[in-house]
């Protein structure tokens, strides 16, 4: 049995600076935010005060939920964050779990997730500078000695970078182990129903029949947990570098 | 004979990366040790503990997932890379 891992799909090249590609990772994107955008104009039209619907009570307990994670780990002084971190947690989510609908996972690009680190980065770069003016901000380099200079500026460099390969890493593990797995299911299964004599051994060896349920069982943790553990993790670092960058 | 060489050196090489896991495997079950022990002795801090605990586990696997990151660098874009400075 042949097995591929390839990385995302290319649909065009739009033909200007030497061919950008259009991969499904962008399409996917694109297509996870107008669905995102809808859902957050659908579930906050047409709120009232009194006798709320149903639609509005899961809005205002998602709201709820997301305001306690950015109050408890930011603090009060902060919230003007809580849009950035709501993008980013519902972004990661969606891209992740797209796999499940049969779609190509923009998080196992990891264009995708760099993109999302690079733009914490700015940011954690940004409140450095504004907490210890751009003097401090340099002077931080040379500290303790001088001579930690290389291993400083090394140190953050890898912010973002270890922020992107944490989350690409385990999206793309979860799917290389459940194409292996798949792979081996069926391999088991043309062994051992080819055991059986006759035509009927040969007619069940074709039909997946081990495929069918057990790598469901297997996508529960790499797709669902694994999708919601590393969003809540990078939504959580980007927190935790933000607030503690201006100290 | 080179493009042997090369290859068999890529396969290797993804092989020891791979041995990265161990350390991550260690770690968080140190981690989910300790956090069990707290939960042992204050129960009523079972959410506290567990989110705590998750956040410390997908940090520590960090290390795991760089050995792996090089693995699959050296499985799928080392081979072809190395043969064509060949």
């Amino acid at each position: 049995m042949k097995l591929e891992v390839n990385g995302a799909p290319i649909y065009f090249e739009i033909p200007i600076l030497g061919g950008i590609p259009i991969t499904g990772s962008l399409v996917v994107t694109w297509g996870v935010m107008i669905v995102l955008t809808i859902l957050c104009a659908w579930l906050t039209h047409d709120l009232k005060v009194r006798d709320i619907s149903k639609r509005q009570a899961a809005a205002e307990k998602i709201y709820e939920l997301l305001y306690g994670l950015v109050h408890d780990n930011m603090g009060e002084g902060w919230m003007h964050y809580l849009p950035l971190v709501t993008a980013l947690f519902g972004l990661s989510i969606s891209c992740s779990l797209s796999s499940l609908l049969g779609f190509w996972s923009p998080t196992a690009d990891v264009n995708t997730t760099l993109a999302w680190a690079l733009v914490v980065f700015a940011l954690i770069t940004y409140h450095k500078i504004k907490g210890h003016g751009i003097g401090g901000y340099l002077k931080g380099y040379t500290e303790p000695i001088f001579l930690m200079t290389p291993f400083n500026i090394l140190g953050e460099v890898f912010t973002p970078v270890s922020m992107a390969f944490r989350h690409f890493g385990n999206i793309v593990s979860g799917y290389v182990i459940s194409m292996l797995i798949y792979a081996a299911l069926i391999t088991a299964n043309h062994l051992l129903f080819g055991l059986l004599p006759g035509a009927v051994g040969e007619i069940l060896a074709e039909i997946p029949i081990l495929g069918v349920g057990i790598p469901a069982l297997f996508s529960l943790y790499f797709d669902w947990f694994g999708s919601f553990i590393q969003a809540f993790i990078f939504c959580m670092l980007t927190m935790i570098f933000i607030a503690t960058a201006e100290d | 004979m080179e493009r042997a060489i090369v290859l068999m050196g890529c396969a290797i090489g993804a092989g020891l990366a791979l041995i990265a896991g161990i350390g991550p495997g260690i770690g968080e079950g140190y981690a989910a040790g300790k956090a069990l022990e707290s939960i042992a002795r204050q129960p009523e801090m079972k959410g506290e503990l567990t989110s705590t605990m998750m956040l410390g586990i997908a940090l520590s696997e960090t290390t795991g997932i760089y050995g792996f990151v090089t693995g699959l660098l050296l499985m799928f874009v080392c081979p072809n890379m190395f043969l064509g400075m060949l």
